[in-house]
Formats: structure tokens, C-alpha cells, sequence
């Protein structure tokens, strides 16, 4: 049995909340473990706050992490803490823009994948399958400097 | 041969329909909705926009007259719109399969109210699916296509948003199945709904439904009995039952895949097996009141479940009777109008010149918030124009001049037309102003084509209709096209001159939504090279 883990991401809408959890997603099935992923859009899309929700295991019922039992929050903007934080479970892991070198981006754009990159040393899939799917799901023209970020989130991390 | 996917309910139901021989697809956007058809439409099948849903399932009716397996889809507000085939579509039937897909919102994420549409199911008497997850999705979806067909009954696929925006896996044929042949039988007597024909035709809709229920009580793959303890037994559908299913691990749960008409027996033994049954849905008390009503002993959830969405927090809760406050969640940024948008100057002279601002579906509602303040009423699609109206008939003189109506360009597609012909012909006598906010495309619900945008679903070229020879052709007295962003002055001077008239007067503000800019470039591009 392989125990659900709980991930939100969290942001502003235009940021990249929903392809990151995207990304998380499609890695997990690819390693071929039942997932699921849950996002409110619509008016979010106009700059508001967005949030997703990734739940994976042996087998996931609701796609909607529960209050407080997130093991890991994952917050695009630093601004978007202090509103999610409530999400994560005691002693859960919170990863922010500011817990990693996001000023030697090479595109400030991809502050998504770098925070995915620092997300990847906590869980358990290979830097190569994570590279492999940051491939698959990102368009050709930005798989160089997705790849540096997601490398720089995974080595700054403090 | 099957495959599975990573899906969301919404591209399940695209799927499906593909792999079960769809031959239409027909709608109007509305989230949590509108990426079925896209989806459908990119996986190659036939999916159309209508101007309106009730277009939408004319639409779908006729083909389904026609032999055709149909798709209609829309939020749940669009089945209002809908709502009148709706009932007379029921007693009809169709000889193709007609599914009128449904997307609910409780908790409003995008939506101006959470009605539960389970209500129609009831109403119009059409029997009715609820999936609870992708997987779900994809075969009820087919299913429900097969009871269409069998029954000769449209019916009605309720999602909600969790389950229309949550990614679950999903396996699929990899087959895509084939597509009848459409004919058109004459056959006046189920098809014309003059009243002696109709009478039988309800007759035959409740003979139908009993045979449905039946069907229910026996048929597998529509009740799913998680058996448990039997202390605590959940009775629910939808997205709910996933909730449940995590909430309280112990518990006894019966699953309701096709929730009208209920399989009442089936139902009542369960209710029987377990110590304490309770009803877990979120909405209205839909279930509970049926089953009270058939005399099931069953508790229902406190009336502060009502409102919102559940999650497995508040299925707890319900369980053990915790009607305590709730934690109130931090509230986020809330949205706004996008940094170059081009409704952003029309609402700053609204606000400047102190206009009562009667407002309409999208994201131009946002001109509701500061620094704009530019708006004073929003009901539901098309309603800026007769809420104006109506104001203007009976305000004093010197408040009916300031009422302004402002309306985008998918919604006056969508609702417009008969509020400007309202306008015409019952003129206020302060004459009126119709702002029609025109950026080329149905923004809100992420940047689809309509009727006058001159592109198909798919965005490849279709006649266009031009909004502006429309309106003159009704006999406004006025028509005018501007663009407030490129010259405010000239936008301030002539909507106070229009107001201070007593004509009716259409002012068309004019230039493409700033995310939708280049997207229209490349589709033009595109579409150049393929003429």
C-alpha cells in the first residue's frame, strides 16, 4: 500500500499554478500510481488567487486535499502564504520563490518548474522521469530554460 | 483494446463521446463546460457553438430526430435558458441518443448562483446520471447514450465542477465506435406537440419513467453498494461519494449512478441493513426529500451544508452533527480586469460621468470592482438591456437619463437581440443607451468563438455576422463604433451626447480582449494559408 500524498500548489492566476500541478500529475501516472487533480478556474484566471490540488497513492477518492493534511504546499508567489497555509498538515513542507535562487532564472517565468525542481528532492520519482514529462507536457521552444530552472530549484533549495 | 489516460471529466466526456460515435456536439461556453466540446472538436469530432443554449438543443434535437447520436452541453444556467425543449423534448423523445450535459457550480466558483439542476430531472421528468469521477464519466456517458437510444428518451448527464476540473484516470476503447446512418421518419404523432398529441405523449413519458426505475432496481452498474460496517450507512451521488468514501473509512456506502428515477426498493434495503442512515449531497435536500417523501427513515445534512461545495472536512462534520462555525477560509486576490484590457477605459467614463450601470455576464462584470465601482446590476445573460428598460420606463427623468446598459459581444449573441428589440418598441421616454463592449470573443469562459467573430469552434473561417448592421436593421436611432482605449475624449463626449438625447442609442466600443490578441492573429494566419 502506498499512502496518498497531498500537494498543493498555490499562486496567482497567469503564473503557472495549474501547470505545475499538471506536470506532478502526469509524472505520477506515468510512474503508475492512481492519481488525482483537482483546480477551480474561471474568474481565477483574471489575476486572482489560484490553487490545485495533486493527490497520489495506491488509490485516491476525493481529488481535493482535505483541510490541514497537505504534506507539502508549493506557493508561486510569496503573497499567496499566508492565505494557504492553513492547508498544510503539522509539520508539512512549504516550498516558496524565496526558498530558492529565483534571481539567477533565466526567465522569471519559469519560477513554476524551478519550484518543482525544489518539490522533486522531497519525493521519491527520478530527476530523468521528472525531465521526461517537463518535456512531454512544455512546448519544445522552452524545454532548455525549463530545464535549468527545474535544475536550479532542485540545488538552491535552502 | 484499451488505454488509459490521465483525464478530466470534462475531456472524458469528449472521449466518450468519440469512442460511442457522437455525431454532434452542439453548446454554448459556460464553466465548468465549455472544454468538452473543445475537446471533442480536437479529438475530431463535430462540435458547434450555438449563439444560446436554447439554440443549442434545437439544435440537438433535430439531429437527434434525425437518427443522430447527440451531445448538448452547458452550465447549469443555460439550462434555464434551455429549459423551455427541454420539457416538451421529454414527451417527444428522439429515435438517436440526445445526452444534455448539464454542469453545475455549487459554491459558485464562476457562476451568479448555485442552482442544483437535479431539480429539472424532476420537472421535466428525464431520467438522469451523476458521475462521481472521470472514470465514471466516461462510461455512464456511454451508458446514458444506450439508455437514450433503448427508451427513446433524452437524458439528462449532471456534472458539477469538481468533477468536470478534476484529472483522474480513465480507461478507454481505442476503438472509435461508428456512427448511424440519420434518416428522418415521419411519425406526426410523437413529434408535432399540438395537444391531442401531447396528452398521449405524456402518458408515454411516465410509462417510460416507471420502466426506468425498474430498470434501476435491477440493472448492475448503476448502484454500487461499498459494504462496510453496518453501523453507519451514506446514501449518495456524485461527487460526494468520493468524499464520503475517505471521510469515514467504516461506513456503509450506496452509490446512485442514475438518480431519477430513483431505485426507490433497492434504496429502502440498504436504508434497512444499517443502524443510521444518512444522505450526503450537496445543494438541496434533493435525495433526502425524495426518500423522505417515499418514506425511507433517513437523516438528511443541516441547512448550513446547503451552501457551497463539500469536502471530506465537511462530510465529517455532517456525520457527527457538528453545526459549529466553520473556518473561514483567508480570502485570496480576488480577479480583475486584465492590464490592457479594453474594457477598462469604457468602465472609467462610466464611473466618471456617474452612470447607473445595468451589467451583464463576463468578465466585464469585473467592472463591479474599485477602482471601477461601474456597475449596479448583474442578473443573467442578456439582462443589462431589459433591467435598463424597465428602469428607464419608471425612474424620474433625472435618473432615468444616467441608466446605461453594457452588454459584451457573446452575450448580445447570446440574449441581446430581443432586449434592443424590447427597446424599439417600447421606447423609454428618455430613449435609452445600449453599450455593447465588442473584443471579438466570449473571453470569460477562455476566449471561445460566436456567431459574429467570423470563426467556427474550431477556429477556422465562418460567416460573420456584423453586430452593427443588425441593430440599424431593428431601427435604433443611432449606431456607433468607437474604441475608448485609443481616444477616451471622443467615448466621454458622445455616450453624455446619447444620454442627453431621447434616443435609442447603440454604442459599440471595439477592440480585441489582450490575451485573445495574438490567438486571433495566428488563426487569421492560419486560416489564410488553408483559403
Amino acid at each position: 500500500m502506498h499512502n496518498v500524498v497531498n500537494v498543493v500548489f498555490a499562486g496567482l492566476g497567469g503564473q503557472g499554478v495549474l501547470k505545475a500541478s499538471d506536470i506532478l500529475a502526469e509524472l505520477v501516472f506515468e510512474a503508475r500510481l492512481d492519481v488525482k487533480k483537482s483546480e477551480v478556474h474561471g474568474m481565477s484566471q483574471r489575476g486572482g488567487s489560484v490553487s490545485s490540488d495533486v493527490r497520489y497513492g495506491s488509490k485516491v477518492a476525493s481529488p481535493m486535499v482535505p483541510e490541514g493534511e497537505a504534506d507539502f504546499l508549493v506557493v508561486l508567489d510569496e503573497t499567496q502564504v499566508s492565505v494557504n497555509e492553513m492547508r498544510l498538515k503539522k509539520n508539512g513542507c512549504l516550498i516558496s520563490p524565496s526558498m530558492i535562487a529565483t534571481d539567477k532564472l533565466e526567465n522569471p517565468k519559469t519560477v513554476n518548474v524551478a519550484l518543482l525542481g525544489a518539490l522533486s528532492t522531497k519525493l521519491e520519482f527520478s530527476e530523468e522521469a521528472w525531465l521526461e514529462v517537463i518535456r512531454k507536457i512544455l512546448p519544445e521552444k522552452i524545454h532548455a530554460v525549463n530545464e535549468h530552472a527545474f535544475k536550479l530549484g532542485k540545488e538552491t533549495l535552502k | 483494446m484499451f488505454e488509459k489516460l490521465l483525464l478530466s471529466g470534462d475531456e472524458a466526456v469528449a472521449q466518450a463521446s468519440l469512442d460511442c460515435g457522437v455525431k454532434m456536439g452542439v453548446g454554448y461556453p459556460g464553466t465548468p463546460s465549455t472544454e468538452i466540446l473543445e475537446h471533442f472538436s480536437a479529438l475530431g469530432g463535430h462540435a458547434q457553438w450555438a449563439p444560446n443554449e436554447k439554440v443549442a438543443l434545437e439544435v440537438g434535437i433535430g439531429s437527434a430526430f434525425a437518427n443522430a447520436r447527440t451531445l448538448v452541453t452547458m452550465k447549469h444556467v443555460g439550462l434555464n435558458v434551455a429549459a423551455d425543449p427541454l420539457f416538451t423534448v421529454a414527451y417527444t423523445g428522439t429515435e438517436g441518443g440526445l445526452v444534455i450535459l448539464t454542469a453545475d457550480d455549487p459554491g459558485m466558483a464562476s457562476s451568479q448562483n448555485e442552482q442544483d439542476n437535479r431539480n429539472y430531472a424532476v420537472a421535466a421528468g428525464l431520467p438522469m446520471f451523476e458521475p462521481s469521477d472521470s472514470q465514471e464519466t466516461y462510461d455512464l456517458l456511454i451508458k446514458a447514450f444506450e439508455i437514450s437510444e433503448k427508451w427513446k428518451i433524452p437524458v439528462i448527464f449532471r456534472m458539477t465542477t469538481r468533477v468536470c476540473h478534476s484529472k483522474c484516470i480513465v480507461e478507454h476503447h481505442t476503438k472509435p465506435g461508428a456512427k448511424t446512418q440519420p434518416f428522418f421518419k415521419r411519425d406526426v404523432k410523437t413529434k408535432v406537440m399540438v395537444p391531442a398529441f401531447a396528452r398521449s405523449a405524456h402518458r408515454a413519458l411516465r410509462g417510460k419513467l416507471a420502466e426506468l426505475a425498474q430498470f434501476n432496481e435491477s440493472s448492475d452498474g448503476l448502484v454500487t453498494e461499498f459494504k462496510r460496517d453496518h453501523h453507519v450507512g451514506i446514501i449518495s451521488s456524485g461527487i460526494s461519494v468520493q468524499h464520503s468514501l475517505e471521510a469515514d473509512h467504516e461506513a456503509s456506502v450506496l452509490q446512485l449512478k442514475m438518480t431519477y428515477p430513483l431505485p426507490l426498493e433497492r434504496i429502502a434495503k440498504f436504508a434497512a441493513e444499517v443502524e443510521r442512515c444518512i444522505v450526503i449531497e450537496e445543494g438541496d435536500p434533493w435525495l433526502e426529500n425524495q426518500l423522505r417523501a417515499a418514506g425511507i427513515k433517513i437523516e438528511g445534512k443541516p441547512e448550513m451544508y446547503r451552501f457551497g461545495e463539500l469536502n471530506v472536512t465537511r462530510v465529517r462534520r455532517i456525520l457527527t452533527g457538528d453545526v459549529s462555525p466553520e473556518t473561514v477560509a483567508p480570502a485570496g486576490k480576488p480577479p480583475q480586469l486584465c492590464i490592457g484590457c479594453p474594457h477598462r477605459k469604457a468602465f472609467e467614463t462610466l464611473r466618471d460621468l456617474d452612470c447607473i450601470v445595468s451589467g451583464d455576464i463576463g468578465c466585464y462584470t469585473l467592472g463591479v470592482m474599485a477602482p471601477f465601482n461601474a456597475m449596479d446590476t448583474c442578473v443573467c445573460m442578456g439582462a443589462s438591456i431589459g433591467v435598463a428598460l424597465g428602469m428607464r420606463q419608471v425612474l424620474p427623468e433625472e435618473q432615468a437619463r444616467r441608466v446605461v446598459s453594457v452588454i459584451g459581444d457573446s452575450t448580445f449573441m447570446h440574449s441581446g437581440l430581443t432586449g434592443i428589440a424590447d427597446m424599439v418598441y417600447n421606447r423609454p421616454p428618455t430613449g435609452h443607451v445600449v453599450l455593447i463592449l465588442d473584443n471579438h470573443t466570449t473571453a470569460m469562459t477562455g476566449l471561445q468563438e460566436h456567431a459574429a467573430t467570423g470563426r467556427s469552434l474550431d477556429h477556422t473561417p465562418a460567416p460573420q455576422i456584423a453586430i452593427e448592421n443588425v441593430i440599424k436593421a431593428m431601427g435604433v436611432d443611432n449606431v456607433d463604433i468607437c474604441d475608448p482605449t485609443k481616444d477616451s475624449n471622443a467615448f466621454e463626449a458622445l455616450l453624455k451626447q446619447r444620454l442627453a438625447s431621447n434616443d435609442v442609442s447603440v454604442i459599440i466600443a471595439r477592440r480585441p480582449c489582450i490575451l485573445a490578441l495574438a490567438k486571433i492573429k495566428q488563426y487569421e494566419k492560419n486560416n489564410q494559408g488553408c483559403q
